[in-house]
């Protein structure tokens, strides 16, 4: 599809993630406006719950972003997500809602370009992939 | 003080509930002091058009097991809400969808194709299936509609109380005769069981939640003092509403959960995912075979008795009807 513009649920850690983020930005970075970003105080925050709401909202990806393994604002929250996620791209698989559609990356406070990046394909690979059923 | 009118119906069920009812043994006899059991078609020869018959609101309380799969299901519920003053969801499949409600990872035409066409023992070269409706020289047949989903009851009619379980404990069919007899009902809505989770009454020894390694129970030989989880046996306490009486705790079983998601928990598959799957001492991912029973089949664990409960209640690409 040529006009389909997806429409991503990005949920930021505050200490890395969202700095990451915010570095993009200050740093005049011009990367695809498709990412929605909802902070949360740690990754580790971050239910299955909030992730099969916002595909239900009609969301086409969700991506989960947190501080780099062992950098954890709260020594573990990040781990905990870790752990989370590979059931449920396995559950979501089994709702008929592809798992390529969630994606987790670590980005620090100092990786603006890197964030730029990772939206930027994620935006790319969900358009490939089109709406959510 | 006229006796109370009591109706029993099964949707799609397996009998268990019926069996619970029975259960209750010697105090069925001041169940029935109580009440007229005026429809119970797995006991007594009943037909729709007695029911039909009936007026208006004019039985006191219809304890309704079963998930509602087919057309039947759900215009016997709507019947019986006509005539009902109070309706109680009676166990997991009437509150939740329970085990028939799994069939919400696929639908109808699926199932016919396994059941009447794929299983090993089946021998159909003409594919016959069963069909809504069907001419004989005797006349036309017809029979009920087969959903692409299952439903839950209160998805189709209103319900007032709300018994889990699979099947509900003697003890709680119990309280809440009890509670009809004596007019202490609570307030409408509620769950006729504990508001917290499992965990919050169970009383195993509970340390810290922290699993090397998630075992299937053929593995293990479980403490009966300490927490299962704790042990690696994967239990839905966490995620699950209290007021079992800790039945396959006691047997030294994990909970799985029929009980469905305590006060104020949305999703109960979406919560035992995360509680499980958090404790489980992974710090790099290559270590995830370590949650393999989790990675194997994780909606079909979590979701055990409330898929079409859930937040998504069936796969993307089935059609709800």
């Amino acid at each position: 599809m040529n006009n389909f513009e997806p429409k991503i649920v990005g949920f930021l850690c505050n200490w890395c993630s969202y700095r990451g983020a915010d570095l993009a930005g200050t740093s005049r970075l011009t990367y695809a406006p498709n990412l929605r970003v909802i902070r949360v105080m740690c990754s580790g925050r971050i239910e299955p719950l909030f992730v099969i709401k916002a595909f239900k909202e009609g969301a086409d990806g969700v991506l989960i972003c947190g501080c780099h393994p062992g950098d954890c604002h709260y020594s573990e929250g990040n781990y905990k997500v870790m752990r989370r996620v590979p059931p449920l791209k396995k559950m979501l698989e089994q709702f008929g809602i592809e798992p390529e559609r969630l994606r987790v990356e670590w980005v620090s406070a100092a990786e603006g370009e890197r964030f730029a990046e990772i939206v930027n394909d994620f935006t790319r690979k969900i358009s490939e992939l089109g709406p959510i059923k | 003080m006229a006796k109370l009118k009591f109706a029993f119906y099964w949707a799609a069920t397996c009998g268990g509930c019926e069996e619970a009812v029975v259960d209750i043994n010697e105090k069925i006899l001041d169940v029935v002091n109580l009440a007229d059991i005026v429809f119970w078609p797995v006991a007594l020869d009943f037909k729709y058009s007695h029911i039909k018959a009936m007026e208006d609101k004019s039985i006191d309380v219809c304890f309704f097991n079963g998930a509602i799969r087919n057309e039947e299901n759900e215009q016997m519920a709507c019947l019986l809400r006509q005539k009902t003053r109070v309706m109680v969801a009676f166990g997991a499949c009437a509150c939740f969808g329970g085990i028939p409600g799994l069939a919400n990872f696929t639908n109808a035409e699926a199932i016919f194709k396994r059941v009447y066409q794929e299983t090993p023992s089946t021998h159909n070269p003409e594919a016959v299936v069963p069909q809504e409706d069907f001419e004989t020289e005797e006349g036309r047949l017809n029979l009920p509609r087969f959903y692409d989903t299952v439903k839950r009851l209160r998805d189709v009619i209103e319900v007032e109380y709300f018994l889990p379980g699979c099947p509900p404990p003697a003890e709680l069919i119990l309280a809440a005769v009890t509670a009809i007899a004596e007019n202490k009902l609570p307030p409408v809505g509620a769950t006729i069981a504990g508001a917290k989770t499992l965990c919050d009454e169970c009383d195993r020894e509970k340390d810290k939640k922290v699993v090397t390694e998630f075992k299937r129970p053929y593995e293990i030989i479980p403490d009966t003092r300490k927490c299962l989880l704790e042990q690696g046996i994967i239990c839905a306490g966490p995620a699950t509403r209290a007021g079992c009486g800790q039945r396959c705790i006691n047997a030294n079983m994990g909970c799985r959960g029929c009980f469905g998601p305590p006060e104020g928990v949305i999703d109960q598959g979406a919560a035992l995912l995360s509680a499980l799957s958090s404790i489980c001492e992974i710090k790099d991912e290559s270590e995830l075979k370590k949650i393999k029973p989790l990675i194997l089949d994780p909606a079909g664990l979590v979701y055990r008795f409330s898929l079409p409960d859930s937040l998504l209640k069936s796969k993307r690409s089935v059609i709800s009807g």
